[in-house]
């Protein structure tokens, strides 16, 4: 593996071009005559519908088309269950457009589509429905509840799922254990809340028989599969592009939303482009959401603070449909050891149904939730054994020689075993003290108190299964022309850089600049062999597949190369967009070789002219094209990982209560983690800082306020406290690079690794800061002002 | 599937219409507009600017943000025809003709202060406004964290942003 | 989220403007429009008929006469935070100014716009009511002066009549040596205050509390005076027992009822503490003595 551009801090190609404001996102994408939609959303929970009149509103001014379920033909149907799993006996998916009744605030009941959005509002409005409202119960628990009013009639206890998994021998351990700590957590609902909302458009060619969508989605191909096979049209005939897309973070990768199957009905109907621009109270109503569980989790430990058995039983928020199967549940339910050996488990969950918006993953996928559980757990165990916390996690982590350390009995979300296959634990926790101070903060700390302000140290550790498949591919072309690279791959971007970190892959490679390969993805007629962006897995697939490509297109380049300088091939060295012959200038370019590799019988400038049968570089004897050559510098390959490779790191941060003012500040925030071999340790820092700062979010601000009647109340950014600058205080990264043994090029996937730890840092930070005033115990987050001060009181404060 | 009559659709809505008449850029714009229309559509959808956002259409997140009047504001709280009269500034004002970037813009590619780009034409023209403004810049941590407070980013985490407006003012000598 | 319908009218004189709102019960008048706009993109507002005042004659501008200041209809927040003779007459402006909001709002919301929204939680009521501010509206019956503390009736409710507009407001001089100070306690940086308290501390020759002005915002529907605190430190030398006896006094202000994220008891722990540093931070910043 090169050593040049991969691991170097690259700025990235795409920049300049949006911060010119020349990005094109799907609203920027010029679509002559379209139309546009709005979607009346139910204002109620759970209701019948007894009746819709739809004729004030298609007969306004302006408008085109009115839908209900009752005019879309085969889309009403329930949308499809994407990961089925035996855990869910009966699992409910929704309807484009509701039929006959509603199960939350903000489902779809029709679409409007008008000649703009101003008028398509005008008349969603106008639009009557006949509710016959529902009981509903917004408690989780009370949710379970015999004689609990039920989200669907025929799921009993609004259950929508229940799974058992055991690794090891809990019973055996908890019957051994000379200590037992146990603890209720609760990690309340948020959002992505990325900064543009949803968006599909959608033309229809009726001459060719082509529909193209352009959807901010983190699925292209999935999507386009799913509408090929929903509108019964060949897979070619369909083109999906993500363009610029504003943020995905989990939101954008669940398919199908119901404007994603309906705009493009409304275009192939209509025979106009059709767009639908969700606006920002759509998404808090209708775009998934993600976070709520409660959990119950019990140490079994030796008098040493050696844990040697888990029991966690948890409820976990599934919403009012459950599209994407239990695979938060199940991410949170293996993720609930971290990285403690703990070698017996028994984890249990608990999937309810509850009338609000459905819950699919959001960056981090029960990961934060699983997090937040044992590290509350180990903190109070350390608290109980008198040990210190620094000191039991020690002792429990799994040590680099346990490395590959398997969890039997545990499947990840990719239905393998959960095996941990490397890390120094260990060695990041060091970190971390040693990063905010150990003794000296220690020092600070007693200085701040008779001062009369608290400062707390707030400390947690997290693992993270990435790079999961089923697969990417990579394809690779060196342009005959120019010599530049270009590189495809199944996935999209939402900011994550892919065009500069694959480019990075493949430059060293092939010998070229990063700013003269060329990524294009998310487009299903570049390259539609793949899944989705998602689960912090595009550098660990894509990034080898591409790698995969890159080594092949390499061999033909030295080859092609080796023939056109009459050299021998181990002479041959690539850099600067040519081929050398080691130790000499001679050289041949990139698009020299690229043009030659293409046999020609006409040329049509002066560098085809080199590739032409009588030209010297030509010269060969039997056919121009061997047997099994393709012509060109050109390659596909496809990387299925073996199972997930798993990161981890250690947070730490110094926060400041006042127990007066009843605010927590965050002072410092140090993250040690380690995602392997980093491709560009910039874009690495960018995607661990987001996480950081929607991972702070989390910890005290972002909460989704359902009330007893089922409407969300603070849906808006001005309700709903999606962090500013004001609120993330200095962080700063430290990295560890422990390759990954399961891939070549060592990497492990960091999309979601900021978010993790956080609020078991805050939580553990604040309890910290309070302990000179009395012993204050946080298990839920976000950590409201109310609960602060509820906190306090308990302690006399 | 049966090629079905194409519906009769009407051009544009039956909202009263008023005459705008602005300068975008440096160049007068007059146009004929709904009344309602905001500002913020008038810039990407009538005159086909899209360099400016739209997050939230209630003023919080600052992707729409522009210049009116040589100030930053949220052109999804101002309606087309409130602008009439009025000196707009765009993102696609800032870097030169020839493409180069200014200084701000410079400053966030180098720092990787942005990811999905989302939300970083209102965040450059908020700075810019600041940075105009006669009024002395606060380039301390927290000076920098309030400058940038009012522009909501899902994706950096701000650090690099931070970063960035401090590269910018030294590119731009204000250090 | 795109508002619906409305006649529009950009009127050239205040009586014109007058005219416009009388002629429509749901005519609403539109200024900086920060506090509307969002409202009527939420097609939570609906005025039938917006009356944009911003090129009214007359409406712009600020004045500072021997420390009183006059603000006009169409004066935008960053004008009155940055003005320097504004600065120097009372530099409480903008220090409570750096609260609202954030820039950007502050280049184009207007403080009498703030003050007509009355939402509960924001920080220019609370100032007005403070230093016991002066509104004037005109309307079809004429002219008329309304004292902040009478403006602000409950949330988002004032005692200006729909067919007026407030033209002007006025906040008094502050008293020689008077020192004052504000602060508030949000959940992020430029939210709505869930707790803000104003101090004005005049201090006598021995040091004593001569005349103390509390006032809070985010407890209660409207801005209100914690006349019952200031009683208890009137007089007194600010000690800690006058502090505790000050914010016992005020804890029944806190009408405001508990949500979610707050609770009635949350907001008198705030406010109390609030009280006891914004008085200390008033006091040093007064100087004792006779007046000038």
């Amino acid at each position: 593996m090169s050593t040049r551009t991969f691991g170097a801090r690259i700025e990235r190609n795409i920049d300049p071009k949006l911060l010119r404001g020349e990005g094109a996102f799907v609203d920027d994408i010029p679509l002559t005559n379209a139309l546009h939609a709005a979607f009346l959303r139910s204002p109620v929970a759970r209701a019948r519908i007894r009746s819709i009149d739809v004729s004030a509103a298609r007969n306004y001014p302006g408008v085109a088309e009115v839908y209900t379920c009752d005019n879309i033909g085969p889309l009403d149907m329930a949308m499809p269950l994407l990961i089925p799993h035996p855990s869910m006996k009966n699992p409910k998916t929704q309807r484009p457009l509701a039929r006959d009744a509603v199960y939350y605030v903000g489902q779809t009941i029709a679409m409007v589509v008008a000649v703009d959005r101003y008028t398509a509002e005008d008349a969603a409005a106008l639009i009557e429905v006949d509710f016959e409202q529902l009981p509903v119960e917004m408690d989780l628990k009370d949710a379970l509840r015999d004689g609990a009013p039920l989200v669907h009639a025929d799921v009993p206890n609004n259950l929508a799922a229940h799974f058992i998994q055991i690794s090891g021998d809990p019973d055996g351990a908890f019957a051994r254990a000379e200590h037992f700590t146990k603890i209720e957590v609760q990690v309340d609902r948020s959002t992505a809340a990325p900064m543009e909302c949803r968006a599909v458009a959608a033309r229809w060619d009726a001459v060719s028989g082509e529909l193209t969508v352009w959807d901010g989605t983190q699925a292209p191909i999935s999507v386009r599969g799913g509408l090929a096979s929903i509108f019964q049209l060949d897979e070619d005939k369909v083109r999906v592009i993500a363009p610029d897309v504003g943020g995905g973070f989990g939101q954008k990768v669940l398919l199908f939303y119901p404007d994603e199957l309906l705009v493009p009905m409304a275009a192939m109907q209509l025979g106009r482009p059709v767009k639908y621009i969700e606006d920002r109270r759509e998404n808090f109503i209708g775009s998934s959401q993600e976070r709520t569980q409660i959990h119950t989790i019990e140490l079994a430990a030796l008098k040493t603070g050696e844990v040697i058995g888990l029991r966690d039983s948890f409820l976990h928020d599934t919403g009012a449909f459950i599209p994407y199967g239990i695979a938060v549940a199940q991410v949170a339910s293996t993720s609930i050891a971290g990285p403690y050996r703990i070698p017996n488990i028994w984890v249990e969950f608990k999937a309810v149904y509850t009338p609000t918006v459905q819950v699919t993953p959001y960056r981090g996928c029960g990961r934060p939730q699983a997090c937040f559980a044992i590290e509350r757990a180990m903190d109070q165990l350390a608290e109980d054994l008198n040990i210190d916390r620094v000191e039991i996690r020690r002792r429990n982590f799994i040590s680099e020689k346990e490395f590959p350390y398997p969890r039997e009995g545990l499947l990840f979300a990719d239905g393998l075993k959960v095996t941990l296959d490397s890390g120094q634990y260990g060695r990041a926790l060091g970190m971390a003290i040693e990063a905010l101070g150990g003794a000296k903060f220690r020092a600070e700390q007693e200085r701040a108190r008779a001062d009369g302000k608290y400062l707390g140290l707030g400390l947690a550790c997290y693992v993270e299964g990435t790079g999961l498949g089923p697969y990417e591919g990579g394809h690779i072309r060196v342009h005959p022309i120019t010599g530049k690279v270009y590189v495809n791959t199944g996935l999209s971007t939402q900011g994550q850089g892919h065009d500069t970190v694959f480019a990075q892959i493949v430059a060293d490679q092939v010998g070229v600049a990063p700013d003269d390969v060329i990524v294009v993805e998310g487009d299903t007629k570049a390259f539609d062999w793949g899944v989705a962006t998602f689960a912090s897995r595009a550098a660990v697939v894509s990034g080898n597949a591409i790698h995969k490509a890159a080594v092949t297109v390499r061999q033909k380049i030295l080859e092609a190369a080796a023939n056109m300088l009459e050299a021998d091939i181990d002479s041959i060295e690539l850099h600067d967009s040519a081929a050398w012959i080691k130790g000499s200038n001679r050289f041949v370019p990139l698009a020299a070789i690229a043009t030659a590799s293409n046999p020609l019988r006409y040329a049509f400038n002066e560098a085809a002219q080199a590739a032409t049968q009588f030209a010297p570089a030509s010269k060969h004897d039997g056919p121009p094209l061997a047997e099994g050559q393709a012509p060109g510098i050109e390659a596909t390959e496809y990387y299925s990982p073996p199972a997930s490779t798993w990161a981890y790191g250690v947070h730490a941060a110094i926060v400041e209560v006042d127990p007066q003012l009843c605010t927590v500040k965050l002072r410092q925030y140090v993250c040690i983690h380690d995602c392997g071999n980093m491709i560009n340790p910039m874009i690495v820092e960018g995607q661990v800082c987001g996480g950081i700062a929607q991972g702070i979010g989390g910890a005290l601000y972002e909460k989704l306020e359902y009330q007893p009647d089922g409407n969300l109340a603070n849906a808006s950014l001005m309700d709903f406290l999606v962090p500013y600058a004001t609120e993330i205080p200095p962080v700063s990264i430290l990295h560890l690079e422990t390759p990954s043994p399961l891939n070549p090029l060592g990497v492990k996937g960091v999309g979601e690794a900021g978010c993790i730890a956080v609020g078991a840092v805050v939580a553990s930070g604040v309890e910290d800061a309070l302990k000179p005033l009395g012993a204050v115990k946080l298990r839920h987050v976000p950590l409201t002002p109310r609960m602060l001060n509820e906190a306090l009181e308990a302690i006399g404060h | 599937m049966k090629r079905a009559i194409r519906p009769a659709i009407p051009e544009r809505s039956d909202d009263p219409r008023v005459e705008v008449a602005l300068t975008v850029n440096g160049q007068e714009v007059r146009r004929t507009v709904s009344v309602r229309l905001l500002l913020s559509d008038f810039l990407r959808h009538e005159l086909g600017l899209t360099g400016t956002h739209v997050g939230c259409e209630h003023g919080v997140c600052g992707c729409c943000t522009v210049h009116i009047d040589g100030k930053a504001g949220r052109s999804c709280l101002t309606l087309a025809v409130q602008a009439s009269g009025c000196d707009i500034r765009t993102i696609e004002d800032v870097a030169a003709a020839d493409g180069a970037l200014h200084p701000i813009q410079q400053a966030f590619k180098e720092c990787h202060a942005l990811q999905c780009g989302f939300c970083t034409p209102g965040m450059v023209m908020n700075i810019l406004s600041r940075f105009e403004e006669s009024e002395p810049l606060d380039l301390s941590e927290n000076g920098i964290r309030d400058m940038l407070s009012g522009n909501l980013c899902r994706c950096t985490g701000y650090i690099n942003i931070i970063a960035a407006v401090r590269r910018a003012a030294e590119l731009l000598g204000r250090a | 989220m795109k508002p619906p319908l409305f006649a529009y009218q950009a009127p050239k004189t205040v009586d014109e403007a007058i005219k416009f709102l009388a002629s429509d019960a749901d005519a609403m008048v539109l200024a900086g429009g920060q506090s509307l706009m969002p409202a009527m993109n939420f097609r939570v507002a609906n005025p039938s008929l917006l009356v944009d005042i911003q090129h009214v004659e007359g409406l712009k501008g600020i004045a500072v006469v021997d420390g009183a200041i006059v603000i006009k209809a169409m004066t935008r927040h960053r004008e009155l935070e940055l003005d320097p003779d504004v600065r120097r007459a009372n530099p409480l402006i903008a220090e409570i100014m750096a609260h609202v909001a954030h820039v950007p709002i502050r280049n184009r919301g207007t403080v009498v716009g703030s003050l007509c929204h009355a939402d509960p939680s924001a920080e220019m009521p609370l100032l007005f009511v403070l230093l016991d501010g002066t509104l004037i509206a005109k309307g079809p019956s004429g002219t008329r002066e309304i004292p902040a503390t009478q403006f602000f009736q409950s949330f988002l409710t004032t005692t200006r009549k729909q067919d007026e507009i407030v033209v002007e407001a006025r906040l008094p001089a502050l008293p020689a040596g008077a020192g004052a100070a504000f602060d508030e306690v949000t959940r992020r940086h430029g939210d709505y205050a869930l707790v803000g308290v104003g101090c004005v501390v005049e201090l006598d020759g021995g040091g004593r509390a001569q005349r103390v002005r509390l006032a809070a915002c985010g407890i209660a529907d409207r801005p209100v005076r914690l006349k019952a605190a200031e009683a208890a430190l009137n007089g007194t030398a600010l000690a800690s027992a006058d502090l505790d006896a000050a914010v016992r006094a005020a804890a029944d202000a806190v009408t405001q009822s508990d949500d979610m994220n707050t609770s009635a008891s949350y907001r008198r722990r705030v406010l109390g503490g609030l009280i006891r540093r914004l008085v200390a931070t008033a006091a040093q910043r007064a100087h004792g003595g006779s007046r000038q």
